[in-house]
């Protein structure tokens, strides 16, 4: 039986290339992700173990370093240095450093940007900051930078550089251009390195350290130098670890964070393969069919039904063998490719060779042989049930197909139940429930596709009723070849169903977040800019001030606000000076007056006063966090609107009990007309510092919204994948249709039929298939989204559901542009087919 | 060699040619694999005429048929369809002559299973994009006597009834001639039988002009005239043919075939 599975298996080479085209996919992207996050990891093990190569021992500040015994100073450094072993220590400081690039933006990103100090040794090196050009710095005004961030600066050695820390803007002249292989510079951060006075001023406190680096003279026990270091040194004041401890941490942490995007990816793989699986049956059952005399010629002759399955499951092992051996030849393009795309989108992945680990590769051949096998088995059970006298029959025509009512039975079971679990999920109120709802969407899923042969009819009729006058003969004949076997149609157009079913739910669940965070920010904003500070630090009470003056400024209204309690519940109170606060925002008061908010009065939301049981007049214990209270009476009640939400009072009422008096935020309003170049005179008035951040609406928009498109986009690359083996699915389809129905293709040419009709109907099969499986897809996709997004909505009460049509209807032009291109080659092949030949082929 | 201008045709009083092949060749393959299947035939077929072909196997009867119907290229010589030239045509005029001017009847597989009896029928005039003239649409499907079985599909036809359908077709578009390959090939004798008396009847009656290519003596008796063909050479011509005529004109065929 072995022989005959490999003799079917070559005769049907080019028959079979399409399914193993979809297993091979599917397998490549298995084995890409494994061998990705292997690299990745090994890759980022190998980097950290570079790093903390010479670490012996870490030293870091407690959290109490503010006390003076407690200071990681130059005592600690010299009684650390003093311990016998301890080759050298390397007192370090770190912080946040904004340098400001041509536009007065910070060069590196948000997170990225940091400082340190220069540490030269005897010879006026520091090993870690190697200088390209020109020298440390050694001075004060003095600054070296990495040299991405001096290549954005635009700034050569003896230029200024200008930069801020916290607060206003300064100045230093540009001395040396250092490399570095900190990740967080090569993924788009800045360093600045100062001398070691300066960073301690500007970063830290001035004589104390962020961290020691001690290493070991060669032959000295780590774990041995590490507990002396933490004797030597007094108790809890510091954080002390060895290199080793160092290296365990960070090694779980990579781990924890590769599997996890291993876990991810995988979970798209797999429905990539279970795509994958319908093409598989789909084929096997069609060649099952066509070999039908044949399997009854090896039943005649005396092989067993359970021969037969064997042959068949023998001949899916080895389809699944070869396409997976080659799917994982692609898989290592698809791990070199995803370090390539997750890099440009900005992540900062080390290089490192790719690790091929043996695990990886008998993973992705089992997934691939077991994943072709299981898919061939219900096939295999149809061959089996062939008897012996077929071979003796001149069946010209295929058996009638079985009757679909079990399968429909079944399909409105599993569709009815899915509905039931998600029209359940609807009425939950919290957003625990997230297990049932992913049940419930797999269970619809599962229904709707064992329904799909029911349902292919009526759409298939729908469809060319809709578009008969347009494609005449070839939509008729279209029509009746795509429900001539409706299992085989739904199948098709089944695995193209998951992908979009997913990608639409996805994307309307995505569009109605992004609509809801973009609601919750800005609706009730009615400023043109939004002033803040980069590193959220605040900003100084003057800027409000200077802003004011600008020319072209209406309003400059500065916020701060205060967290307080009142009976144990936690809110904010917003200070600002309410009468202009109306010209930034959509402030509607609802009752009392915004004249009478004084010190000792504060105005509340609608809402917070409903909440509290408060109207005019009632008083409102406050406790603050600096253990003061504040009892003031309620003076106006304001609709509750997303710029100041609970309380606004004044600025005298609430300063006393800030830390420092700096604004959250300065709301700009610009004089009619005046937005579009405001933006640019904000940041020059304000001395070009980059902490400064200025926005509009729009980037607010964006800003809040940009992590969620992000998501999505790589959501559409990963079910991307599940799509085109779906359309490989189409194409393999077509493909057999064409060779089962040569004959008749040959009688209709040689009765009329241009070849451009038998093109087009081939073509408008193929868009009917890919129609349906789209339009069932969307539904299911619109249905799932509706019904989950009230889990969402429970803890996100600005989350409602917006259906992007238009987006949605580009989904369906890409299904529609999918049937036509899956259509074109075995359209092609059938209208080049030689009439003669065709009428008379078996 | 006889000449069909040579004899008088009593049913065929305007005398017009059909179809025509002058001095028309077929050769497949090339150098040792080359075969001459047609051999410099002349040959005509008149309107109104019923036209058997007969000829042992390989004696390029089918690739006459091909050649004249427009299914196959010609290697020199010239076929005709009325006056009009079949190798100055394209592709795509080709099948639009087929499919206004030509039908045909297959030996088998002649119907789309998917469609009904009597959309298999219209086919060819849907894909023309013509409507059906109704009373004569009326007029086949009574002669062939399918009235009752139109909404049936294929599968639930039998085999006579199936061909029937098939003749109907080429009937229904009303085409200048009609091309039929072995069209009893796969029917039993009965089935046959009436099959062949709608085709004379269609002759007859309606007009036709019909061109069968037959092995089967009792099949060549219903035409009005058989050619014979042997090595790609029309060899002979019989008018007024009996099926034992026939089948004696056919043994000399195996006989020679024996010796040589």
């Amino acid at each position: 039986m072995f022989r005959t599975a490999l003799r079917n298996l070559l005769a049907h080479k080019t028959r079979l290339m399409m399914t193993a085209l979809a297993v091979l996919l599917g397998t490549a992207f298995v084995s890409g992700t494994l061998v990705f996050s292997d690299s990745v990891g090994s890759a980022y093990r190998n980097k950290m173990a570079k790093s903390l190569d010479d670490v012996a021992v870490s030293v870091t500040a407690g959290r109490s370093a503010l006390k003076e015994k407690d200071a990681l100073d130059s005592r600690v450094v010299e009684s650390v240095r003093a311990l016998p072993g301890v080759a050298s220590v390397r007192p370090s400081v770190s912080g946040t450093v904004m340098v400001a690039d041509k536009q007065n933006n910070p060069a590196g990103s948000e997170w990225g940007s940091s400082g340190a100090n220069f540490v030269p040794g005897a010879n006026g090196k520091d090993s870690r900051y190697p200088i390209v050009k020109g020298r440390g710095p050694t001075a004060e005004g003095e600054i070296v930078l990495d040299a991405k961030t001096a290549a954005k600066t635009g700034a050569e050695v003896g230029d200024t550089v200008r930069l801020a820390v916290d607060g206003p803007v300064m100045t230093k002249k540009l001395v040396g251009i250092a490399e570095t292989d900190d990740p967080k510079v090569s993924a788009g951060g800045s360093l600045a390195l100062f001398d070691t006075a300066t960073a301690q001023k500007l970063l830290g406190t001035p004589g104390q350290f962020s961290e020691l680096i001690v290493t070991a003279t060669p032959g000295t026990d780590q774990q041995k130098l590490t507990a002396k270091v933490r004797e030597t040194l007094p108790k809890d004041a510091f954080r002390t670890q060895s290199g080793k401890e160092l290296a365990a941490e960070e090694s779980k942490a990579i781990d924890k964070e590769t599997s996890s995007i291993r876990n991810t990816f995988l979970a798209f793989a797999g429905i990539a393969l279970f795509v994958g699986v319908f093409i598989i049956a789909n084929t096997f059952t069609m060649l099952i069919a066509q070999r039908s005399r044949e399997i009854a010629l090896l039943r005649a002759v005396g092989a067993s039904r359970r021969q037969v399955v064997r042959s068949v499951l023998i001949e899916a092992g080895l389809l699944g063998l070869v396409a997976s051996a080659a799917g994982f030849v692609l898989g290592l393009g698809v791990a070199t490719g995803l370090r390539a795309v997750l890099n440009s989108a900005g992540a900062s992945l080390p290089d490192g060779p790719l690790v091929i680990e043996p695990m990886s590769v008998l993973t992705a051949l089992g997934v691939g042989v077991v994943v072709t096998v299981l898919a061939a088995w219900l096939p295999s059970r149809k061959a089996a049930k062939i008897a012996p006298v077929e071979a003796l029959a001149a069946a010209e025509q295929p058996p009638a197909p079985r009757g679909l009512l079990l399968r429909n039975a079944l399909g409105a079971v599993l569709t009815a139940a899915g509905v039931a679990i998600m029209l359940y999920i609807t009425t939950l109120k919290d957003s625990g429930g997230l297990e049932i709802a992913m049940a419930g969407s797999a269970l619809t899923m599962a229904g709707v596709i064992v329904l799909a042969p029911l349902l292919s009819r009526p759409f298939v009729h729908l469809f060319a009723k809709a578009t008969g006058r347009l494609t005449g003969i070839s939509g008729k004949l279209a029509k009746e070849n795509a429900l001539r076997n409706p299992r085989r149609t739904a199948a098709t157009a089944s695995a193209l169903m998951i992908g979009l079913s997913l990608i639409t739910g996805l994307t309307v669940v995505a569009v109605s977040a992004d609509q809801g965070v973009a609601k919750m920010g800005q609706q009730d904003l009615t400023a043109d800019y939004k002033v803040t500070s980069a590193n959220f630090g605040g900003l100084s009470p003057d800027i409000a001030k200077t802003l004011a003056k600008e020319p072209g400024v209406t309003a400059a209204v500065p916020l701060r606000s205060v967290g307080f309690q009142s009976s144990n519940q936690p809110a904010l109170a917003y200070a600002a000076d309410i009468p202009s606060l109306g010209e930034v925002a959509d402030l509607r008061f609802v009752s009392g007056s915004p004249a009478d908010v004084r010190k000792g009065t504060v105005a509340v939301s609608d809402q917070y006063a409903k909440d509290h049981g408060l109207k005019v007049g009632s008083p409102l214990p406050m406790d603050f966090y600096d253990g003061e209270k504040a009892t003031p009476k309620v003076a106006a009640v304001y609709a509750k609107n997303d710029v100041v939400s609970a309380v606004l009072a004044t600025p005298s009422l609430l300063d006393p009990h800030l830390e420092k008096v700096r604004d959250d935020e300065v709301l700009v309003k610009a004089a009619p007309g005046k937005a579009g170049e405001l933006r640019a005179k904000i940041k020059e008035t304000l001395g070009g510092n980059p902490l400064i951040k200025v926005q509009s609406q729009e980037d607010l928009r964006r800003s809040e919204a940009g992590s969620i498109d992000d998501i999505l986009y790589l959501m559409y690359g990963l079910l991307g994948m599940a799509v085109v083996i779906a359309v490989v699915g189409v194409v393999n389809t077509l493909a057999m249709s064409v060779f089962e129905r040569t004959r008749e293709i040959g009688m209709l040419r040689a009765i009329g039929l241009a070849r451009t009709g038998v093109k087009q109907m081939v073509r408008l099969e193929s868009v009917m298939i890919a129609m349906f499986g789209a339009v069932l897809g969307v539904g299911v996709g619109i249905f799932l989204a509706w019904s989950g997004g009230h889990l969402v909505r429970s803890s996100f009460p600005q989350y409602e559901m917006v259906v992007p049509w238009a987006r949605i209807a580009v989904f369906l032009l890409i299904a529609l542009a999918v049937g036509v291109l899956a259509a074109v080659w075995p359209a092609r092949r059938a209208a080049r087919l030689n009439m003669l030949e065709s009428i008379g082929a078996q | 060699m006889s000449h069909a201008a040579a004899f008088p045709l009593a049913q065929a009083p305007t005398g017009a040619v059909a179809a025509r092949a002058t001095d028309l060749s077929k050769v497949y393959g090339q150098g040792e694999t080359r075969v001459t299947a047609l051999d410099s035939v002349s040959v005509e077929f008149r309107r109104g005429e019923f036209t058997a072909i007969m000829g042992p196997s390989g004696s390029g009867k089918s690739t006459l048929m091909h050649c004249l119907a427009g299914l196959d290229s010609v290697s020199s010589g010239s076929a005709r369809i009325g006056d009009v030239e079949l190798a100055s045509l394209g592709d795509r005029q080709l099948t639009r002559l087929r499919r206004d001017r030509i039908g045909f009847v297959f030996q088998a597989f002649n119907l789309l299973p998917t469609l009904t009896a009597l959309e298999n029928i219209t086919l060819p005039m849907d894909i023309a994009g013509r409507k059906p003239d109704k009373q004569w649409l009326d007029m086949v499907v009574d002669t062939v006597g399918l009235s009752g079985r139109l909404a049936h599909r294929p599968s639930q036809l039998s085999g006579g009834q199936q061909q029937r359908v098939a003749v109907a077709r080429a009937l229904a578009a009303r085409p200048e001639i009609i091309f039929a390959d072995e069209p009893t090939g796969n029917l039993d004798s009965r089935s046959g039988a009436e099959l062949l008396g709608f085709l004379h009847e269609s002759v007859r009656a309606l007009r036709q002009t019909i061109v069968m290519v037959t092995h089967d003596p009792v099949a060549a008796s219903y035409a009005d005239r058989v050619i014979f063909l042997a090595d790609g050479r029309i060899v002979d011509e019989m008018r007024e043919p009996t099926a034992d005529a026939v089948l004696d004109r056919m043994k000399r065929f195996d006989a020679k075939g024996r010796t040589s």
